[in-house]
């Protein structure tokens, strides 16, 4: 008896905590498989499903998807660039500090953690303008290194935790080898934290795709934007396509929730560690 | 880059004797350092200079504090923060002793539970916006059909709209934060809770006097974390009410990107330099936590 009474509790629980998670990304799957008329009529479940939505946004059709593969493969060029400078300016930072004790690494890795908690919209607009002075401004460059600088932080943090834990005797054997720092960091380092750099890699590339403020600060140009800015200028008509919009928006969102699913394994271990020591 | 670069290798070779050795290991430590270096000080630390400049005339704060939007702006950022906070924090914490529940469905729960922060925020946010529409949204159709009432206009009324962007914001963040106590409840011993339950603990006793002592250090450290987060919170209220009706919603973070659209780059680094007095003492407190 008081077994089930705990069971009920925790279904009391697990029903309103369900509803709470899935309810704004079903309305937005609702929209995606209804006509304009179905979508505005409140109805839990369209009389009519149809997938003609995904046809017009696939095929273009619609005045705010002119540009749709264009912006999708902005996109996806913008975050794998991300993800990869990431990587490389992380990785050589890690382990300059960490294994080589670089001097100055301790002041270097403050620097980094300082960006890191500085709130990115705050760095926004010193950024933008120092983007305007660069000549930088409406070119996905300016994205790309403005969100490496806002990944390469946490990655450099996240690495270094990696790296600190490794036997230090790998380097000494290493030396006595006569390995040289390149070596060590190519045949050593870089595959044993492989799993950290997964993380790392995955974390920036979707920080960069799901990035709006710095996309929508730093690009103007319709065939220069990446995905979410287009979905923010639907906002702009009185009678935006909304089944259009939640359509894109879901095609859009399934990428980087595939990846963190897949990748999941590597990102639990990998970056709540690192984000709150306690 | 090779101005970082090339004093220590200068400095190195010239030194001779036993540093000599030591050389190229130091040479690629500044070699491999230098990119980040390089990012700092192009994408970091000159605009933040540049834009502390900016915001150097006493006029520009004249003009700020005589801004009704801006006063309005800081007390919602405060409501947002204190509220949001606290919310966010205590439920996190009370899901997090439900996920930890060792049930197969639980364990399927806690992987939809994840979604909110899995997808990108911008289509779910424009979807909880759809469905706040006071005419066509299925929140207030829902009610117009249980109670033959019209429904309120979700994002017309500031302190509606304001809590709704908070709502937004913790729909966004709360899977995170519960994932971190998660971990952190894993990590307590179970002879604790066992021994506890020999001695006829109950429920509340074991959570006072087991899981809140080895929990409140992290739950203290990620309420600052995420207090910093969410003072830079633009999306969440942005994309839901951009800021209005009439501008009334809004947040220091949206203000500064609203001056800054305006073409008011004086007041956008003004309003962010008050912000500093709230996020300079919590950034310190956690670089403290983490250097240790």
């Amino acid at each position: 008896m008081k077994r089930l009474l705990t069971e009920a509790r925790l279904v009391l629980i697990g029903i309103p905590v369900a509803i709470w998670t899935l309810l704004p990304i079903y309305h937005m799957f609702l929209f995606s498989i209804s006509t304009k008329e179905e979508a505005f009529s409140g109805e839990l479940w369209p009389a009519h499903p149809t997938l003609r939505n995904f046809g017009i946004v696939f095929r273009e059709q619609n005045y705010f998807l002119n540009h749709f593969w264009r912006q999708f493969a902005n996109s996806l060029l913008i975050a794998v660039a991300v993800g990869a400078i990431t990587l490389v300016v992380a990785a050589g930072a890690a382990f300059s500090i960490s294994r080589l004790r670089t001097r100055g690494g301790r002041l270097v890795l403050n620097c980094a953690l300082f960006t890191y908690f500085i709130p990115a919209a705050f760095l926004a607009v010193p950024m933008y303008k120092a983007m305007g002075t660069y000549g930088l401004l409406n070119t996905q460059w300016a994205l790309i290194l403005a969100m490496v600088t806002i990944a390469s932080p946490y990655a450099i943090w996240v690495l270094k935790q990696a790296s600190d834990k490794l036997p230090w005797e790998l380097d000494e054997a290493a030396r006595i080898d006569g390995a040289s720092p390149l070596q060590l960091f190519r045949l050593v380092y870089l595959p044993l934290i492989a799993p950290s750099l997964v993380a790392v890699g995955t974390y920036a590339l979707l920080l960069a795709w799901n990035e709006y403020l710095y996309a929508f600060l730093l690009l103007s140009n319709d065939k220069d934007i990446t995905l979410p800015v287009a979905l923010g200028h639907f906002l702009s008509a009185d009678d935006s396509p909304w089944e259009l919009l939640m359509t894109t928006g879901l095609i859009y969102a399934l990428p980087p929730a595939a990846i963190y699913y897949a990748f999941k394994r590597y990102m639990v271990t990998g970056l709540t560690a690192g984000a709150v020591k306690s | 880059m090779s101005t970082v670069a090339l004093p220590g290798v200068e400095a190195a070779t010239a030194d001779g004797g036993p540093r000599r050795r030591l050389s190229p290991w130091q040479a690629w430590g500044l070699a491999l350092l230098a990119p980040y270096v390089a990012v700092f000080l192009v994408f970091v630390l000159y605009p933040v200079g540049y834009g502390l400049w900016l915001a150097r005339h006493p006029q520009s704060y004249v003009q700020l504090f005589a801004d009704p939007v801006f006063a309005g702006s800081v007390v919602n950022t405060l409501i947002f923060v204190v509220v949001g906070i606290n919310l966010k924090m205590a439920a996190a914490l009370f899901l997090s002793g439900f996920f930890v529940t060792a049930r197969p469905w639980i364990r399927w729960l806690s992987v939809l539970f994840i979604l909110p922060w899995a997808v990108p925020s911008i289509p779910t946010i424009l979807s909880i916006r759809f469905m706040l529409n006071p005419e066509w949204g299925v929140v207030n159709q829902v009610i117009f059909r249980l109670t033959g009432a019209d429904g309120p206009n979700w994002l017309n009324d500031r302190w509606i709209a304001l809590s709704m962007a908070m709502l937004v914001h913790i729909w966004k963040s709360l899977p995170f934060w519960t994932m971190i106590l998660i971990a952190g409840r894993l990590a307590i011993p179970g002879e604790l809770y066992e021994a506890a339950s020999v001695d006829g603990a109950s429920v509340w006793q074991r959570f006072r006097f087991i899981t809140w002592p080895s929990l409140s250090t992290l739950y203290l450290t990620s309420a600052i974390l995420s207090m910093i987060w969410t003072l830079g919170d633009f999306n969440s209220v942005y994309l839901l009410t951009g800021g209005g009706p009439a501008d009334l919603t809004h947040v220091l973070a949206t203000l500064g990107i609203r001056y800054l659209r305006l073409d008011q780059v004086d007041l956008a680094m003004a309003t962010i330099v008050c912000a500093l007095p709230l996020v300079l003492p919590l950034v310190y407190f956690m670089m403290k936590r983490l250097s240790r």
